[in-house]
């Protein structure tokens, strides 16, 4: 059996392998099989070898007369890294395509501000690069509809998702709870490479007629029922389905490993009152992916028949579309909103749970100080995740609901304002007296933190019916999500990156160049999402075309300029971290097992960590992962694999633990 | 000698960890041989976790057709007679998992083999029995847009035929592995999973049948 630790040996301590040449009582012949779990094999005996009969023995019984010759274990390069079944390879897989889908989402990022800082002026060298896009210099309004949707998707579904749960998931989770790999490394891989075809579809869209799909992220049926509805209703929206559908699959053979191994997989004395707050937050997202993906798999197959099947799950009677009336009847549109909320509200904890998990970690490593209120940041993290189930359709507040249903959603949305709160004022508690290493990652772990409560207030406000139905579809929206999910989780990313780096590739990234990313991303951050509270609460629409539109939106327009420029500053910033990410890969300075003297179980091992992630035995966990700063302590972090109580060793060698 | 111990904090309850030395529960540890190995549960958690997430589409489905269901076009079309026999084979193979387990419990390699093999085939005769039912829906004039109750019959029993032939997978794998197994614990392994995932398709096809015609 592959993987096997040291598989079955007889008495002499020789291998009982297939190909050894053993004996057992009379028999004398060759080992054909081994089940090691079970201390029994065959042997085939010369005799019998024309007959091929195969006799089972117990391995007890067996005495090895010559060992099976011992192939070198050397897998070959696409074994290896491209259909590789190791976590952490493919956890880098995941991590280098996110990026790269990153950077196109953020080049949508910066088409989208070109059209608004600037409606109607002609680019030169734009249109040169996306011919098809734009007409006589101009973007076309279709286009920009598409560049919409797809930067809402990609930095969605295809960069946050992928990087926080497929990245970091697959790379941390063994390694943290002291595991060689996943439960099922085969459903790992096809996780991955699920993935690349969903990219494949998804970006193939652009390139259909009519372009990639033009409804926004959320595909609001009857627009994105109907194909001819508008240009970017058509096969682009089929492939925006197709492409989902794809990738919720390959989440969900994600998630499925995640909780499995995490529940069965921990090793010894790993309790999950022990578990790092990295893992709980990556354990409640993969329950949550679980929990609600199906439910926009579901929607995507519906609305998939009702665009190429002639179903009416989701278009209603009475639809004209070029002065002729469809034959769809009975369809409901508000269905797909609710199942596509459903999915949608708890995705966005998809994204900021294992960023708020990974945070936590950073500062308690980087402030050398344990978490303020391990159980709190547990039970919260838990109560996000609970609840996030029970709020989707504050979503939905002007769709025509009953009053009443729109107050009991109020209630329950502002209820997640409690642990949220909880988890703030713990994150604050930690920093307070802590001693506080200013280290890049550590910035991100504090900006994530400044990120999530400039979003957060504003999410209490939409949360309120009355004023959600005026901010509705406003760019004050855009804004709130900007900080409280994308820029926060975007943090926590980068947090994490900074901090993992050295254990993922066993050298530094630039530490100089990574706190000018830093800064230059906080208040590029800030200049570009802030004024888009005031662009809301003047009116503009959160996915209009041009400022010129209607004449009240003329003044904004030199708003809408400045965020564009710091957009743009914003955007370049990125080029420093692509460049700080791919030099330190090569020359770095190289990083021992531990360079950030932290407690978890991932640097007990070497940067980066071997096949099977821990060299001899598996780590024994003797306490919680936040031993920072311990009174008594010879050194200020006790790692978790340190015995509460040095145990006497024979001839009175210390046991590794401090005698303090 | 007492040495100054570090503050007890955060220590778990329970016993302390045992001597490392089996390896930990990356797999199967060596022995005792009656142990249930750690690897095959990690199967069983994780094909529950998979029937949460089917039971999940499913109810996605079934929320859809109850809204759907209370608009005035409304009509349910008759039960295909076809269903009759595809839920008895689909039955009869739950059965003959479960008696392959009996038989693999008790020890016998051979019986196991051949109950899971049985399974396998009722399952293959369950998709076939499927295509000629909606064959003849079809031929009956009932398309996929005729009606909203044809748009779900397509849609529920078709979803469900896809779980089904995965299960159809599934089972054929536990089946080769039985092939290969040394002994039945070892076979178990990939057919207690196996047979757990059949059990919830088996169910869910009741469920489809229920939401469709006696709801």
């Amino acid at each position: 059996m592959e993987g096997t630790e040291g598989g079955l040996r007889d008495a002499q301590g020789r291998r009982i392998a297939p190909g050894a040449k053993v004996r057992s009582g009379e028999l004398e012949g060759t080992v054909a099989r081994v089940e090691p779990a079970y201390g029994v094999l065959t042997i085939i005996t010369e005799a019998a070898r024309a007959g091929k009969t195969e006799r089972m023995v117990r391995a007890s019984t067996v005495e090895v007369l010559e060992e099976a010759p011992q192939r070198p274990h050397h897998e070959p390069f696409i074994r290896r890294y491209i259909f590789s079944l190791d976590h952490k390879v493919i956890g880098i897989q995941y991590l280098f395509t996110s990026l790269f889908m990153a950077l196109v989402g953020g080049v949508l990022a910066m088409l989208i501000r070109l059209q608004l800082g600037w409606p109607g002026v002609r680019w030169g060298l734009a249109a040169a690069l996306f011919p098809g896009g734009f007409a006589g210099g101009q973007m076309k309004p279709d286009f920009y509809l598409a560049v919409v949707t797809m930067h809402g998707t990609i930095m969605v579904f295809f960069v946050l998702t992928t990087v926080l749960s497929g990245g970091f998931g697959n790379f941390l989770i063994p390694l943290q709870i002291g595991a060689r790999d996943m439960a099922f490394p085969w459903m790992n891989m096809m996780s991955y490479w699920l993935l690349v075809p969903a990219i494949v579809v998804l970006l193939a869209s652009f390139f259909v007629t009519g372009g990639a799909a033009g409804g926004g992220w959320t595909a609001y049926p009857p627009l994105s029922a109907i194909p001819a509805a508008a240009p970017g209703s058509g096969l682009g929206q089929t492939l925006w389905l197709v492409a989902l559908a794809i990738l919720i699959v390959a989440l969900l053979f994600g998630s499925l490993n995640y909780i499995t191994t995490i529940l069965q997989l921990r090793t010894r004395g790993m309790s999950m009152m022990r578990l790092p707050l990295t893992i709980w937050g990556l354990f409640v997202t993969a329950v949550l992916m679980l929990l609600s993906f199906p439910v926009l798999f579901a929607a995507a197959i519906m609305l998939l028949f009702d665009r190429l099947g002639g179903t009416s799950f989701f278009v209603p009677a009475g639809v004209y579309v070029g002065g002729e009336v469809l034959s769809h009847a009975g369809g409901n549109p508000l269905l797909w909103q609710h199942l596509f909320w459903f999915l949608g509200h708890p995705e966005v904890y998809v994204l900021i749970l294992p960023a708020m998990g990974m945070v936590s970690d950073i500062m308690a490593t980087h402030g050398r100080k344990p978490v303020f209120g391990y159980q709190f940041m547990v039970g919260s993290i838990v109560a996000i995740g609970v609840l996030s189930f029970l709020v989707w359709a504050h979503h939905m507040y002007t769709s025509g609901m009953n009053p009443l249903v729109a107050m009991a959603f109020m209630t329950t949305t502002l209820a997640i304002a409690v642990p949220s709160a909880v988890k703030t004022f713990n994150w604050l508690a930690t920093l307070w007296g802590a001693r506080i290493q200013f280290t890049t990652s550590m910035l991100y772990a504090i900006g994530f933190v400044s990120l999530f409560v400039t979003g957060g207030l504003t999410g209490v406000f939409l949360a309120q019916p009355p004023v959600d139905i005026y901010m509705h579809d406003t760019f004050f929206v855009v804004a709130h999500f900007h900080f409280v999910m994308a820029s926060a989780a975007l943090f926590g990313v980068f947090a994490g990156i900074y901090h993992w780096f050295p254990k993922m590739f066993g050298r530094f990234m630039n530490e100089r160049l990574g706190k000018i990313h830093f800064w230059l991303t906080f208040i590029g951050i800030y200049a570009t999402f802030f004024p888009m509270h005031f662009a809301g609460f003047s009116g503009m629409m959160r996915r209009i075309y041009s400022t010129q539109v209607y004449a009240f939106l003329a003044d904004l327009a030199p708003l809408n300029v400045f965020i564009s420029v710091a957009a743009f500053g914003l955007g370049l910033a990125q080029l420093l971290f692509v460049y700080n990410f791919l030099y330190s890969l090569r020359r770095g300075p190289v990083a021992d097992r531990n360079p950030w003297r932290a407690t978890t179980l991932e640097w007990e091992t070497p940067s980066p960590p071997p096949h099977g992630n821990f060299p001899d035995e598996l780590p024994v966990v003797h306490r919680w992962a936040y031993d920072y700063s311990l009174p008594g302590a010879p050194d200020d972090f006790v790692p978790q694999t340190t015995p509460l109580r040095p145990a006497p060793v024979a001839g009175g060698q210390d046991a590794g633990g401090p005698q303090g | 000698m007492a040495a100054p111990a570090l503050r007890e904090r955060h220590a778990a309850p329970g016993p302390p960890p045992a001597p490392p030395g089996d390896g930990g529960r990356w797999e199967p540890s060596p022995s005792p041989a009656g142990r249930a190995p750690a690897r095959g549960s990690a199967a069983v958690t994780g094909v529950w976790l998979l029937a949460g997430a089917v039971a999940i589409l499913f109810v996605a489905f079934t929320s859809t057709l109850l809204v759907r269901r209370a608009e005035a076009d409304w009509r349910a079309g008759p039960f295909p007679p076809a269903f009759w026999a595809t839920t008895g084979v689909l039955l009869a193979s739950s059965a003959a998992v479960e008696r392959a387990r009996a038989r693999g419990r008790a020890g016998d390699l051979d019986g196991l083999r051949r109950g899971l093999w049985v399974a396998t085939a009722l399952g293959g005769a369950f998709l076939g029995g499927q295509v000629v039912a909606w064959g003849g829906l079809l031929a009956a004039g009932v398309g996929l847009a005729t009606s909203a109750h044809a748009s779900f019959l397509y849609l529920l029993t078709g979803a469900h035929a896809l779980h089904v032939a995965g299960g159809v997978g599934a089972l054929a794998y536990a089946g080769w592995r039985a092939h290969r197994a040394l002994v039945a614990p070892s076979a178990m392994e990939a057919a207690t999973p196996a047979a757990i995932y059949w059990h919830v398709v088996d169910g869910l096809w009741l469920y489809v049948l229920a939401v469709l015609f006696i709801l």
